[in-house]
C-alpha cells in the first residue's frame, strides 16, 4: 500500500498551493520510490528505484509531447488578435439585436456537443476557440445591454464560456462510436470475454447527453437573469 | 510524407523562437528563467528523443524546478492599441474569423480525407496521431495565408504567440506532465491497490449499493488522477464488472457506457485535469487561475453533481432490466 504515497503527495501539494509542476515531479519520485518498499531493501535500493521514476516519467514525458503541440496556435491567435480578432467578435454580436451570454453560450453548447457527437471534436477548445471568439462575444452581449461590466461578473462569463466548452465535450463526443473513451470500454471488455459493437455503448451515452443539455441550458438562462440583476442597471429593452 | 516529427520540429523552432526572443526583451520581468523554461522545452520537442530517459526525466525536472521557484514571469512586447484593434476590425470585418476557423476545417479535413490520401505512391501523413499532423499542417497553412494578407513585422506571430504563451506559463506543459505522471502510477501498481481497496472494504451486498460505489468510484477516482481513461479500468475492474454486471445482472453495455460518463463528472471538478480546468483560467487571464478550485471547476461543479446522480439513476433505472 505504499504506493499511495505519491496520492497523498499530490493531495498535501495542492492543500498546500505549491506549483503543480512540482508536485507532479515529486508524486512522481515518491511513487516509484515506496513501490520499492519491502523488508530489507535498503536506502540504495530506494534511491536507485526513484531514479527510476525519474526515468520513467521523462520516457512518458517524451512520448506524450503531442499533448503540448496544441500551443502551436497561439502564433496565430496571437496575431489575428493584433488585427482585431476579439474587437470583431464582439462586434458581431453588437449587431445582433436578441444576442444575450447565456444564448450566445447556449448556441455553443449546442453545436459543440452536437458535432463533438459525429465525432468532430476538434471544432472547438479553449485556444482555439473560446478565447478568441466565444468568451469575447459573451462578454460583448451582456455588455452591449448593460454597459460596462463589474469586474468580478465579467471573470463569472469568461469561467461560463470555458466551462460550455468542456461539458458539451464531455457528454457529447461519446455519442460518436469511433471516439477513443468507446474503444477503451469496448477493448476492456473485449479483454473481458463480452465482445459488443462499439454502437451498442455509444447509445447508452444519448440519455446523459439530453440531461447534460437540459440541466446546463437551464442555468445558462439563468445566468442572464444573474447578469441582468448584478450588473446593477436595468436592461436597455 | 509528413510525420509527427515535422510537426515537433515546427513546434520545437516555435517555442526556440520564443526563448530567444525572450532573451533579447530586456524589460522581460523574469527574462532568463522564462528563456531557460522555453528552451528546454523546444530542446525536448528536438531532441527529446536522442537524450534517453534519465536525460528526459531531468530535463523535466528542471523545468518543475523552474516553475517551483517562480523564475517565470509575462512579458508585454509591443503590440497594436485597443484603438488600432478597433479600426483593423472594421476595416476586416468578418475575414478575421477565416485563419482562425481554418485550424479545425483543415483538422478535420486532415483526419477524414488527408489521413487516405496518397502522394507519389506514399501516404502523405505518416503513422500515427493523424488529428496532430492535421493541426499542424492547418496552423501552418493559416499562419503563411495570414502573413501574407495582413503583412505584419515578420516576427511578429512570434511576439504575439509569446505574449499569449507567457499568460500560460508553465500551465502548458502541465496536461503532458500529468499525463507522464500517470504513465508512473500504472507501472507502480497505484491503480490495482486502489481497486483492491474498494473491493474488500465496501459492503456491496445490493443492487443500488453496487451501482452507487461504482459511479461514486469512476468520480472519485477521476478526480484523483484527473482522467477518466486511467480510472475507467481500474475501478471497473474492482467494482463494475465483478460486482454490477457478473453479480447483480446487469447488461455489461449500459454499465460501462454510463460508468464512463460518471468518470466525465469527476473530470470537470477537478485540478488534475489541466487542460480542461487549469489551461482555460489562464488563457482567460481569470484572478483564481492558481487556486486549487478556479472559476472553472466551481461553475462546473454544480452542472457535475447532477449528471453524476443522474448516471447513478440512469444505471440502476436501465441496467437491470432483463435481470431477474
Amino acid at each position: 500500500m505504499w504506493v499511495l504515497l505519491g496520492i497523498g503527495v499530490l493531495v498535501a501539494g495542492f492543500v498546500a498551493r505549491l506549483n503543480p509542476l512540482a508536485v507532479i515531479l515529486v508524486a512522481a519520485v515518491v511513487t516509484g520510490a515506496a513501490a520499492a518498499i519491502a523488508p530489507g531493501v535498503g536506502v540504495a535500493e530506494l534511491g536507485q528505484a526513484a531514479l527510476g521514476a525519474v526515468a520513467a516519467f521523462g520516457k512518458a514525458f517524451n512520448d506524450y509531447r503531442y499533448i503540448t503541440v496544441i500551443w502551436l496556435v497561439l502564433p496565430l491567435i496571437g496575431l489575428l488578435e493584433r488585427f482585431g480578432l476579439q474587437e470583431q467578435a464582439r462586434a458581431l454580436v453588437g449587431k445582433v439585436r436578441s444576442a444575450t451570454t447565456g444564448r450566445i453560450l447556449l448556441a455553443y453548447f449546442v453545436l459543440r456537443q452536437v458535432s463533438a457527437a459525429f465525432g468532430l471534436t476538434k471544432l472547438g477548445g479553449h485556444p482555439q476557440m473560446v478565447r478568441p471568439l466565444i468568451a469575447p462575444m459573451a462578454e460583448a452581449a451582456a455588455e452591449t445591454r448593460y454597459g460596462d461590466l463589474p469586474d468580478p461578473l465579467r471573470w463569472r462569463i469568461r469561467t461560463h464560456a470555458a466551462a460550455v466548452d468542456n461539458i458539451a465535450l464531455f457528454f457529447g463526443e461519446d455519442i460518436f462510436f469511433a471516439i477513443a473513451s468507446i474503444l477503451l470500454i469496448k477493448g476492456f471488455l473485449e479483454a473481458n470475454g463480452i465482445v459488443l459493437e462499439p454502437w451498442q455503448l455509444a447509445v447508452w451515452a444519448i440519455p446523459t447527453a439530453v440531461c447534460a443539455l437540459l440541466i446546463h441550458g437551464v442555468r445558462l438562462i439563468r445566468l442572464d437573469r444573474a447578469i441582468a440583476r448584478e450588473s446593477g442597471r436595468e436592461g436597455g429593452q | 510524407m509528413i510525420t509527427l516529427d515535422w510537426v515537433y520540429i515546427f513546434a520545437g523552432l516555435t517555442f526556440a523562437g520564443f526563448s530567444v526572443l525572450t532573451v533579447l526583451d530586456r524589460e522581460h520581468p523574469r527574462r532568463f528563467g522564462t528563456a531557460a523554461f522555453w528552451g528546454l522545452l523546444a530542446t525536448s520537442f528536438l531532441f527529446g528523443s536522442y537524450l534517453g530517459d534519465l536525460g528526459n526525466g531531468v530535463l523535466v525536472l528542471t523545468l518543475a524546478a523552474l516553475a517551483g521557484f517562480r523564475l517565470l514571469g509575462q512579458s508585454r512586447p509591443a503590440t497594436t492599441t485597443p484603438g488600432e484593434r478597433a479600426a483593423s476590425a472594421a476595416r476586416r470585418g468578418a475575414w478575421l474569423f477565416v485563419p482562425a476557423l481554418m485550424i479545425p476545417a483543415v483538422a478535420i479535413l486532415g483526419v477524414v480525407v488527408l489521413e487516405r490520401v496518397s502522394l507519389f505512391g506514399r501516404p502523405l501523413f505518416g503513422a500515427g496521431q493523424p488529428t496532430i499532423v492535421a493541426l499542424g499542417l492547418a496552423v501552418a497553412l493559416a499562419l503563411a495565408g495570414a502573413m501574407i494578407w495582413l503583412r505584419p513585422p515578420l516576427l511578429a506571430p512570434l511576439q504575439e504567440g509569446r505574449r499569449l504563451m507567457d499568460s500560460v506559463g508553465w500551465a502548458g506543459i502541465l496536461p503532458q506532465a500529468l499525463a507522464a505522471l500517470g504513465a508512473v502510477f500504472v507501472i507502480a501498481g497505484v491503480g490495482d491497490r486502489i481497486g483492491e481497496l474498494f473491493a474488500s472494504y465496501l459492503p456491496l451486498d445490493t443492487r443500488l449499493l453496487a451501482v452507487l460505489a461504482y459511479c461514486l468510484g469512476m468520480a472519485l477516482f477521476t478526480f484523483i488522477m484527473g482522467n477518466a481513461f486511467a480510472a475507467f479500468p481500474v475501478v471497473t475492474a474492482a467494482v463494475g464488472l465483478p460486482l454490477v454486471v457478473v453479480q447483480f445482472g446487469g447488461d455489461p453495455a449500459i454499465v460501462c457506457a454510463i460508468g464512463m460518463l460518471s468518470g466525465f463528472c469527476g473530470t470537470l471538478t477537478t485540478p488534475m485535469a489541466a487542460n480542461f480546468n487549469v489551461v482555460p483560467a489562464a488563457l482567460l487571464d481569470l484572478p483564481d487561475r492558481d487556486a486549487p478550485f478556479n472559476g472553472v471547476i466551481r461553475v462546473q461543479l454544480p452542472t457535475a453533481a447532477a449528471l453524476l446522480a443522474i448516471n447513478i439513476v440512469l444505471m440502476y433505472a436501465l441496467a437491470f432490466r432483463g435481470a431477474a
